[in-house]
């Protein structure tokens, strides 16, 4: 049964504040959620003045700046700081998206910035991503060909290579599946739309020769069929893909398949 | 160190309802609602079935004011989840599943199902009303 509220542990306080120098015009207010295992204390909202005139356009900028300047124990996960590898994925302004690539102008008021939703935490805004990349694995991202290998690559027509638009560019950062109500009440059994999404690129791929067991492998109550088109997935996706869609053309190669 | 001792993170607390978000969880109200309304469909031919006296009590009660808002509710419960299933439909097909469309969609349910309901709701009131 799905839980509605935050476990006792994990209900949020107020933390401290951290005021900008006096004399600084350009302010803008970061609260931004704290967990640290070693307090034995509950998760915080910690809150951050951070001069603008002296800081880079995206929250990814701030945080670093934060954690330069101000606290170094902020602990966030980044890399390319240009979309490409989806370390800094976490929910702010109330959706999930990547924290290089959202602009600290398109949000009002002040900047609220939490780990993806409904996740175990591990620290501040670092989530716990065991059960999603085991999930991913389990649909078995990878070309599964049953005729022999050829001495060249295995080919395909570019109208072939153009199914996989808007599938392959995934990257895996998880605001999908974490936006997913569905995922936040069973998540242990359905696969969220990021695996569905990527289910479904080696079942587009013409070069994939295992589309029946793919299938079988979804045919599931939970699998798949916890998707109740919500949209969220597509609404937060940061890359502009549509898992939404992706998990709609499996259930119609669902139907197909039992030659209605 | 348990796994279990790991807050969990923020979910429906912090996270910012999409009018699509909304109106997936107003389907399912809708459809339980109009499932425990039918109770108050049923009654009415159970007391028409048993005669003018009983038949007499239910429409009474169904012109009071609690009456008339929960027929008023259970109306607009049928049209929004009628509509909202036949976007459903839609996407079945494959069809209606890009962000701009969906939000347009989505506008367009709540519309149409406000549209019928007054509709209904004007013809009821056309006819001399429910007394």
């Amino acid at each position: 049964m799905a839980e509605f509220t935050l476990p006792k542990n994990s209900k949020v306080l107020k933390g401290k504040k951290y005021p900008a120098k006096a004399g600084t015009k350009n302010v803008r207010t970061f609260r931004v959620y704290r967990w640290n295992e070693e307090d034995g204390q509950n998760p915080h909202i910690d809150e951050y003045e951070v001069d603008m005139d002296a800081c880079g356009p995206m929250v990814l900028d701030a945080l670093i700046k934060i954690k330069n300047e101000v606290d170094s124990t902020l602990t966030f996960r980044r890399s390319c700081r240009e979309g490409i590898c989806g370390s800094c994925a976490m929910n702010i302004d109330g959706s999930n998206t990547l924290a290089c690539t959202k602009a600290c102008d398109e949000i009002k008021g002040d900047v609220k910035i939490y780990p993806l939703p409904h996740m175990p935490v591990v620290k501040d805004l670092v989530p716990d991503l065991t059960n999603f990349y085991a999930q991913y694995a389990s649909i078995k991202p990878w070309l599964r060909t049953q005729t022999p290998a050829p001495d060249t690559e295995r080919l395909q027509t570019k109208e072939d290579r153009a199914k996989l638009d808007g599938l392959y560019e995934c990257i895996l950062c998880a605001s999908c599946s974490t936006a997913c109500p569905s995922y936040w009440w069973n998540g242990d059994k359905y696969l969220g739309p990021a695996a569905l999404l990527q289910a479904y690129r080696f079942i587009a791929d013409s070069r994939d020769e295992d589309t029946g067991a793919r299938l079988d492998e979804l045919e599931d109550p939970f699998k798949l069929y916890r998707c109740h088109t919500i949209m969220n997935c597509t609404n937060t996706c940061p890359k502009g893909l549509n898992p939404a869609k992706a998990i709609g053309e499996i259930k119609k190669l669902m139907v197909e398949r039992k030659g209605v | 160190m348990p796994q279990n001792a790991r807050p969990l993170s923020p979910h429906l607390q912090v996270y910012r309802w999409p009018l699509s978000m909304a109106l997936s969880i107003l389907h399912r109200a809708t459809g339980i609602a109009l499932a425990i309304g039918l109770l108050l469909v049923v009654w009415l031919l159970l007391s028409l079935a048993s005669g003018p006296e009983s038949y007499a009590v239910a429409r009474a009660f169904c012109a009071s004011w609690l009456g008339l808002a929960l027929l008023f509710a259970w109306s607009w419960a049928l049209f929004f989840h009628l509509c909202n299933g036949v976007r459903h439909l839609f996407w079945d097909v494959g069809a209606g599943f890009a962000k701009a469309q969906a939000q347009r969609s989505a506008f367009v349910v709540v519309a149409a199902s406000l549209l019928l309901t007054a509709l209904v709701w004007i013809c009821v009131i056309a006819q001399g009303g429910v007394a």
